[in-house]
């Protein structure tokens, strides 16, 4: 039994196709991240759902109800806005009211309900304050308390912290993720920040031009991206990537990038990498080992092009292979530019895409 | 790490500003009687005079009597300040058969002005909502028509609205009148209240129709409290511009029901006995005086309102 179902939905606005076919299952208690970069069909996605663009073709369910002609709010949904979308002129008690009214509740339930949200979200103090006397973070709180109250299945979220400043929007990151815990609703979560996704989610559809690319949890997405796309797209700084060939040698398996020879005999492949096959082999920069020693392998050598201490950790930009790679190390690991080091790799934690379909092998 | 980068640059800036060095420093120090300033405002100044100058000549000549105006010097200040003209204007000036002066005209252009008005505004508001927020079949060619009505000029109009008022059986009457200026408003109020409409953010109205309110609702309780500013704006340009017409006001009615301005002209052009310089000013200040009136009680909002409806969407 599934929570909220997609099956085969298509949308387009006149002759342009931003959702083609598409299907997606979100399980009870789920939750869900969106991610993709802007224009890709995420939200999109999300207003179908909710009820707020008609669909072209195709079935949406909701709580095993077929909801495709349904209005938003007989959807059994809550919504929260990007730009909080509060009513101005109405202060938040009547803001988280406002829907409960419409839909004629009686008042006592109506002050439980609200009361309720207060309390879970910390902003009774707030309640007789209009919208435009609260901060961001304020807003954004009450904007959710105003889909919390309608006392719904599933929570539809569109970018609701990126409104919000850098500290705010880790802060309302945890709460956020402590309201999923503590309520156990179905979230599904609209973004184009990463972090965010990966920190939020329990799986992850990663999107582009209204296909939904890959679809699972976060460490997966991390570590087996599916194709190319997924690979560059997720991870700061970006995952380096080295065009070459299969070679066979010995026994061994490599990936020959010019004059440099990676082996990948360690490397978990689906399928057998054959000889003279063009791949691209995609190395995260913390999977990269800097050493100092000169250990039993043959040693491959890099110079340090510019050094970016951040901190908790170190990066460097090095030239190898004939390309500009990065390198994540330990914080306290000092290479000023110009110096030399000495690189390995784990080769099990890699990801090899085929160069022609981008998909992994 | 930002926190860091910032901490120290706060020192390196400490570090300069320890020592002072002779210089410029602080604020700039600025003229008041400069080159730029004496331009600036001679050409505001210059302009405001040349404005301003009517209608003190208006003023100016309808507190004086008829033996003062004779010896011709129109900026000269009353000698002798009468209100005679004003009561004259008011209450006692002949139009054709009627000798009531203005009074009959300013009420029955209130009669047109208030209904036309609101009707107009009321309808305007709603369609410009409907156009923004609903996007309904064949918006976008309802959008078109009206903006294309809104460029045909009314004299083209004239006559076909002539025959309907008369198969209507309203012709000649203030009701026809009142459709009149409300259809002929339709258009540029739509536009306004479109744009106004389309310039509030959209996920505000998502919000609205998650929490379950319909057209009217969303209508009443959420757009109507948030555009105070554009109905200002509206009621301004519908409310002068139904006030100053004269050509509707001449055409569709008859003379018991002429408005204001048509009044006016009556009195003024008048070619019997001698030219009433004192009453012809005071009868036009009189009839100018509401939309005046709404300029200066509305001035603030109205300037907010353009700028909120017009530039944005």
């Amino acid at each position: 039994m599934t929570s909220v179902s997609v099956r085969d939905l298509s949308l387009n606005f006149g002759a342009v196709t931003v959702l083609d076919r598409l299907n997606l299952d979100i399980d009870h208690g789920e939750f869900l991240v969106l991610l993709g970069s802007s224009g890709c069909g995420k939200s999109t996605l999300l207003n179908c759902i909710a009820g707020l663009l008609d669909v072209s073709d195709g079935q949406i369910f909701i709580k095993d109800r077929n909801v495709t002609w349904e209005e938003p709010k007989d959807r059994g949904i809550g919504m929260v806005f990007q730009s909080y979308a509060l009513y101005p002129q109405m202060t938040v008690e009547k803001n988280l009211s406002f829907g409960l009214k419409v839909a004629k509740i009686p008042p006592a339930e109506i002050d439980k309900r609200v009361k309720r949200a207060s309390e879970i979200l910390q902003i009774q103090p707030l309640l007789k304050r209009k919208p435009s006397e609260l901060s961001g973070g304020q807003r954004q709180r009450v904007a959710i308390g105003r889909a919390l109250v309608r006392d719904v299945d599933v929570f539809l979220f569109d970018e609701p912290l990126s409104n919000l400043d850098a500290k705010l929007r880790s802060e309302l990151r945890v709460e956020i993720k402590r309201l999923h815990q503590s309520l156990k609703n179905t979230m599904i979560y609209v973004t184009h920040d990463q972090i965010e996704a990966l920190t939020l989610a329990d799986r992850i559809a990663v999107m582009k031009s209204g296909v939904i690319q890959q679809l699972a949890d976060p460490m997966t997405i991390y570590n087996a991206p599916e194709n190319l796309f997924v690979a560059g797209f997720i991870g700061s700084p970006s995952m380096n990537f080295f065009r070459g060939e299969v070679e066979a040698k010995d026994g061994r398996s490599f990936v020959r990038v010019g004059g440099t020879a990676f082996d990948v005999t360690d490397y978990p492949a689906h399928t057998r990498l054959q000889p003279g096959q063009k791949v691209v082999l995609g190395l995260r920069p913390e999977h990269v080992k800097v050493d100092e020693s000169s250990g039993g392998e043959p040693a491959h050598q890099a110079v340090v092009d510019i050094e970016e201490p951040m901190g908790a950790d170190n990066l460097l930009w090095l030239t190898f292979a004939g390309q500009s790679m990065s390198v994540r190390i330990a914080g306290q690991r000092r290479y000023p530019p110009g110096s030399t080091v000495r690189l390995s790799f784990d080769m099990g934690v890699a990801s090899i895409f085929d160069a022609e379909s981008e998909n992994r092998l | 790490m930002d926190n860091i980068a910032n901490h120290s640059m706060a020192a390196a800036h400490a570090a300069a500003s320890g020592g002072s060095v002779a210089g410029p420093r602080g604020r700039k120090p600025r003229r008041t009687l400069s080159r730029r300033n004496m331009i600036v405002y001679g050409t505001l100044i210059l302009v405001a005079l040349y404005y301003l100058l009517p209608l003190y000549v208006m003023i100016v000549t309808s507190l004086k009597g008829m033996p003062e105006i004779r010896v011709g010097n129109i900026f000269a200040p009353p000698l002798e300040i009468t209100f005679e003209p004003w009561v004259k204007a008011w209450a006692e000036a002949c139009t054709g058969l009627n000798c009531d002066g203005l009074s009959r005209g300013f009420w029955n252009s209130v009669r047109i002005t208030v209904p036309s008005v609101i009707i107009s505004i009321a309808i305007a508001s709603v369609n410009g909502y409907a156009l923004a927020n609903w996007r309904f079949k064949g918006a976008d060619l309802f959008f078109t028509i009206l903006i294309v009505g809104a460029f045909i000029p009314y004299q083209v109009m004239i006559y076909p609205i002539v025959i309907v008022l008369r198969e209507m059986g309203v012709y000649g009457t203030l009701t026809g009148l009142i459709i009149v200026h409300t259809i002929f408003g339709m258009p540029i109020l739509t536009l306004l209240f479109r744009n106004y409409f389309a310039g509030l953010p959209e996920e505000l109205f998502k919000a609205a129709r998650v929490d379950g309110a319909g057209f009217w609702t969303i209508y009443f309780k959420i757009m109507l409290p948030m555009s105070l500013p554009i109905f200002v704006v509206a009621m301004i340009l519908q409310v002068t511009g139904i006030w100053n017409d004269f050509l509707f006001g001449v055409v569709f009615t008859r003379p018991e029901y002429y408005p204001m301005t048509v009044q006016l002209n009556n009195i003024v052009n008048s070619v019997q006995g001698v030219k009433e310089y004192n009453v012809n000013m005071a009868a036009t200040i009189l009839t100018g005086l509401v939309p005046l009136t709404v300029y200066f009680v509305s001035g603030r909002l109205f300037v907010r309102g353009i700028a909120a409806g017009a530039v944005k969407g």
